[in-house]
């Protein structure tokens, strides 16, 4: 039983950084709705290949919702409609024959555009290189299991280690803000005994970098929690922000 | 003749020994020796943050906009060690022992007995990083079975042992890149192996965003590039993976060793159409409590539920009573190829059989099976619509992991000299077949624990030359390269190199899959070069190769892949026995299982490039089995 269907889509083309960019509409027909987003798109690009166009460029790799490396905002949508999924686990039985469906890259001063939909997410690696990390050298660790971890602690700094880094949070968000991404590493390391000793530090350089890359504040307006495909929690911004004030007073 | 540089003295102390002899290189002078590490994954970042820790100056390269993307993240179902918590009687010895005869006798005792003795720092190391592995009610840490082991020994991280263990890798990597003391250069594909007067002694490297070629020299240069499975074009592997770097590595002088062993994973979603791009693994975990099935009547096409239980052939329990589903990886997917090779097979394509769990939810109750399952049926029915509790699973066999890869000896260095090989990339612990859970061990135990000692010891022996990337080695390597790209894109033909690709996907995975005949291989290896003849006249590469082109980064890689598929071949070809992942019909006991042949094969089959289209020359490391007796295996 093969069901298909066809669709309009606009994307949004910008051959390099310095262009203006703009939407291209393209009519793709035959769409087997067990096909994935990403293998539709593949599907277009074999297409405008033939034809002699370049096809759209756009980043991917585990295509299972793992990488973090997908994403764009689908008609509005950053990863589209589906809740708690990446951009390759949605799969165009969401879509109805005849929609239009505008396609389009994260959007943000933090995330400057490469190509088409690729996006430079360079800023986030730099917030993890600012104190998203325990320092134990190779070697140096106790036996594991010295340090017995309260179950529960253990549960909430793996919920908030679950976040996979694709920046959708960043995408949905109006002002941009990149407090979740920061907030999911922070709590993780930070809910932890062994991440007790850098606590400090950490909260208040990861928080100054990601100032400092231009990722804006946080409005309390949700966005991010909604459109994240690992369902990461903005508990984890309270807690930061409680961290970072205590942090600078005690510094 | 291949010296695989093998320590003297028992089998439990060759590695305390080698350490003890090793030379070492003096601390102040660390900083003078630069090395490159290409690839991000668990084996890379974990060298490339140790290395640095030790004081040496570390240039990283990988093709993904981050490090944390690398293909290690997509890893589910957990790491192994020996730490024998549950106290159910696991050591090293028992996991080097199981992980020999697991890789059905072709994997390097020696190389093995080091794995396991370093398997418990691994999770140490871990654990301090922040890896949050399960954990118990009382606060320690959690171990399960896994494929068929009969100790509890895996550490895992929900279903996100990989993407957990990356993470805690990547983040000793970025501290370092924070301090400063590592050069990270993402989206850079690595394209050559510089090799001068016999040594490694760099890369050249394309930068994917920009299309400029560059050189970069190096003390020592590290691979950890991953496997190849993506040479089947279908695969549960990311869609980045590649021979790329190993390939052009094995044309610089490097021997490829066993590139037939491959892996194939048993229940994977079943291909759906042609539009594919890949495919996904459902975890080996589902067999524990799902019943295996086809109908009794071929091309049976009712409903699954409108088929009666006495017309329902459960043929692994049948053939197998003692092991039933739970039979290894490799007869698992052979038999599910047999039922649907015979008309048996179910789905709109024929190729997938059922895992279905109505049994299991009537006897555990539905929680039971949510509480255990619940996130993989949740996958399982984003993808394909159709939800597990209520109709059974149709599953089918996938390429998964590779075996086979560059030739290391003991200290992990390939035959080029100052070119070691790390992870999935070199051939050296898995023999003919890898159980599952120890990939993730492997790469991290060549990343943190072996590399930095073997390393050192070669660096302290080879001062170190500041080595200029001006050399004509460089230059013509990079001239070699933009005249290919320009080449390439110069084509204009009328197919699309995924055409390419899914062509010789088909043929690797027809002729040289679950099982292989002479016929079969003969047959591929005509058809190979005449696919990448046409590759070379009539593909079509749009765009530019000065800013981001998607198309060429893809068409480099399946180039490499249909001059690597005819080595793969040749090696199938000329291993006339059944081993591990590598079913050879010609070579099977009477009930039809796999028979090895230890008197003529009992070896690595090492290879050395004669040029494209040219039959490599095969190098013998012959293996020999002082600890872990040779032995049949059977599991009826
Ligand atoms: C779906 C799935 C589930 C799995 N589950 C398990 C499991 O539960 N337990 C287990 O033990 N194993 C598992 N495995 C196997 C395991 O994940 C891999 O074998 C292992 O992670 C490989 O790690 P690696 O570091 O060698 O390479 P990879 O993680 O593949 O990393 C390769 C790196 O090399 C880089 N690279 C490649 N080519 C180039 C080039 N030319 N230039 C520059 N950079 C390059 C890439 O960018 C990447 O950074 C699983 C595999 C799959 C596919
Ligand atoms: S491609 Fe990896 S999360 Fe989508």
């Amino acid at each position: 039983m093969k069901n298909t269907i066809e669709l309009t889509l606009k994307v949004w083309r910008q051959k390099i950084s310095e262009d203006k960019g703009k939407f291209e509409t393209y009519e793709v027909k035959d769409i087997d709705t067990s096909m994935s987003f990403l293998e539709m798109l593949d599907v277009l690009n074999e297409k405008l290949t033939l034809e002699g166009d370049e096809p759209i460029a756009f980043d991917h790799d585990c295509r299972e919702g793992v990488c973090g490396m997908c994403g764009a905002i689908v008609n509005g949508e950053a990863h589209g409609p589906q809740k708690a999924t990446t951009l390759c686990q949605l799969h165009m039985r969401k879509f109805k024959n005849k929609d239009t469906v505008v396609i389009e890259p994260w959007r943000a001063k933090g995330f400057p555009v490469i190509k088409d939909l690729v996006v430079d997410r360079g800023s986030f690696d730099r917030i993890i290189a600012a104190g998203g990390y325990i320092s134990v050298k190779t070697g140096s660790a106790p036996e594991a299991n010295n340090q017995p971890i309260k179950h529960e602690n253990a549960e909430l700094a793996f919920d908030a280690a679950a976040c996979i880094g694709c920046g959708a949070c960043v995408a949905a968000c109006p002002n941009a803000s990149a407090m979740l991404f920061t907030s999911a590493k922070i709590s993780h390391l930070n809910l932890l005994p062994q991440g007790q000793l850098e606590a400090k530090e950490r909260v208040v350089q990861m928080v100054e970098k990601m100032d400092e890359e231009g990722f804006g504040n946080c409005s309390n307006e949700y966005e991010c929690e909604a459109a994240c495909p690992k369902e990461i929690s903005v508990s984890n911004i309270a807690r930061m922000n409680r961290e970072y004030r205590d942090a600078k007073f005690s510094v | 003749m291949l010296d695989s540089k093998i320590p003297e003295g028992p089998m439990k102390d060759k590695w305390t020994n080698h350490k003890s002899k090793i030379k070492l290189v003096n601390p102040a002078n660390k900083r003078k020796y630069h090395v490159i590490v290409v690839g991000t994954g668990l084996a890379g970042s974990a060298a490339a943050a140790t290395l640095s820790e030790l004081g040496y100056n570390v240039k990283v390269f990988c093709i993904q906009d981050s490090p944390r993307r690398a293909h290690s993240i997509a890893a589910q179902g957990g790491i192994n060690a020996a730490k024998n918590y549950p106290n159910d009687g696991d050591s090293i010895h028992r996991l080097f022992y199981d992980t020999v005869k697991g890789g059905d006798y072709r994997s390097r005792e020696a190389n093995v007995h080091r794995l396991a003795e370093v398997s418990n720092n691994i999770i140490d190391q871990c654990v301090a990083q922040g890896v949050p592995f399960a954990r118990e009610y009382a606060g320690y840490l959690d171990n399960r079975s896994f494929g068929g082991a009969q100790v509890s020994r895996t550490f895992y991280a929900r279903g996100q042992t990989g993407q957990q263990l990356l993470l805690g890798a990547y983040s000793a990597l970025m501290k370092e890149v924070g301090k400063g003391a590592i050069d990270l250069h993402t989206r850079c594909e690595v394209l050559d192996i510089v090799v001068v007067k016999g040594v490694a002694r760099g890369i050249v490297v394309r930068n994917l965003l920009t299309g400029e070629v560059t050189s970069h020299s190096a003390d020592a240069v590290i691979l950890a590039t991953g496997g190849y499975s993506n040479a089947f074009y279908l695969s549960t592997n990311a869609k980045a993976c590649n021979v790329t770097a190993s390939w052009r590595a094995h044309k610089r002088g490097a021997l490829l060793a066993n590139p037939c062993y491959t892996q194939i994973h048993p229940t994977c979603i079943p291909v759906h159409g042609d539009y594919q791009s890949k495919l996904t693994l459902m975890s080996e975990s589902l067999r524990n409590d799902g019943r295996v099935w086809v109908p009794k009547q071929a091309k049976d096409d009712r409903s699954p539920k409108d088929i009666p239980e006495n017309e329902r052939d459960y043929y692994l329990e049948r053939k197998y009573p003692s092991f039933g589903n739970l039979v290894p990886r490799d007869l698992a997917s052979r038999n599910a190829k047999y039922v649907c090779d015979d008309g048996f097979g179910v789905g709109a394509t024929g190729e997938a059989v059922y895992l279905d769990f109505a049994d299991a939810i009537n006897r555990l109750g539905k929680d039971v099976i949510k509480a255990r399952y619940g996130n993989l049926f949740e996958m399982y029915d984003r993808i394909t619509n159709s939800s597990p509790y209520q109709d059974p699973m149709m599953i089918y066999p996938a390429l998964h992991y590779t075996m086979g890869g560059l030739w290391v000896d003991y200290n992990l260095m390939s035959n080029l000299p100052g070119l070691f090989v790390l992870g999935e990339a070199n051939f050296s612990d898995h023999g003919a077949n890898r159980l599952g859970a120890s990939a993730l061990m492997q790469g991290l135990a060549d990343g943190y624990f072996i590399i930095p000692y073997t390393i050192g010891d070669y660096l302290a022996q080879n001062p170190s030359g500041q080595i200029d990337a001006n050399l004509p080695e460089f230059k013509e390597s990079e001239q070699k390269i933009k005249d290919k790209t320009q080449k390439i894109l110069k084509i204009e033909g009328k197919k699309t190199v995924d055409d390419f690709h899914r062509e010789l996907g088909k043929l690797l995975w027809n002729n040289c899959g679950m099982s292989r005949n002479e016929k079969g291989l003969k047959e591929a290896l005509e058809k190979i070069p005449e696919i990448r003849d046409e590759f070379s006249k009539n593909v079509n590469v749009p765009g530019s190769d000065a800013d981001l082109n998607q198309a060429l980064e893809r068409a480099g890689r399946v180039s490499d892949f249909l001059e690597f598929g005819e080595t793969l071949i040749y090696d199938a070809l000329h291993r006339k026995e059944s081993c591990g992942g590598h079913f050879r019909e010609e070579s099977q006991t009477e009930e039809g299982e796999a028979l090895r042949d230890d008197d003529n094969f009992a070896y690595v089959a090492a290879w050395q490039y004669q040029g494209v289209g040219k039959i490599p020359n095969l190098i013998k490391e012959p293996l020999t089995f002082e600890e872990v007796p040779l032995s049949q295996r059977s599991y009826k």
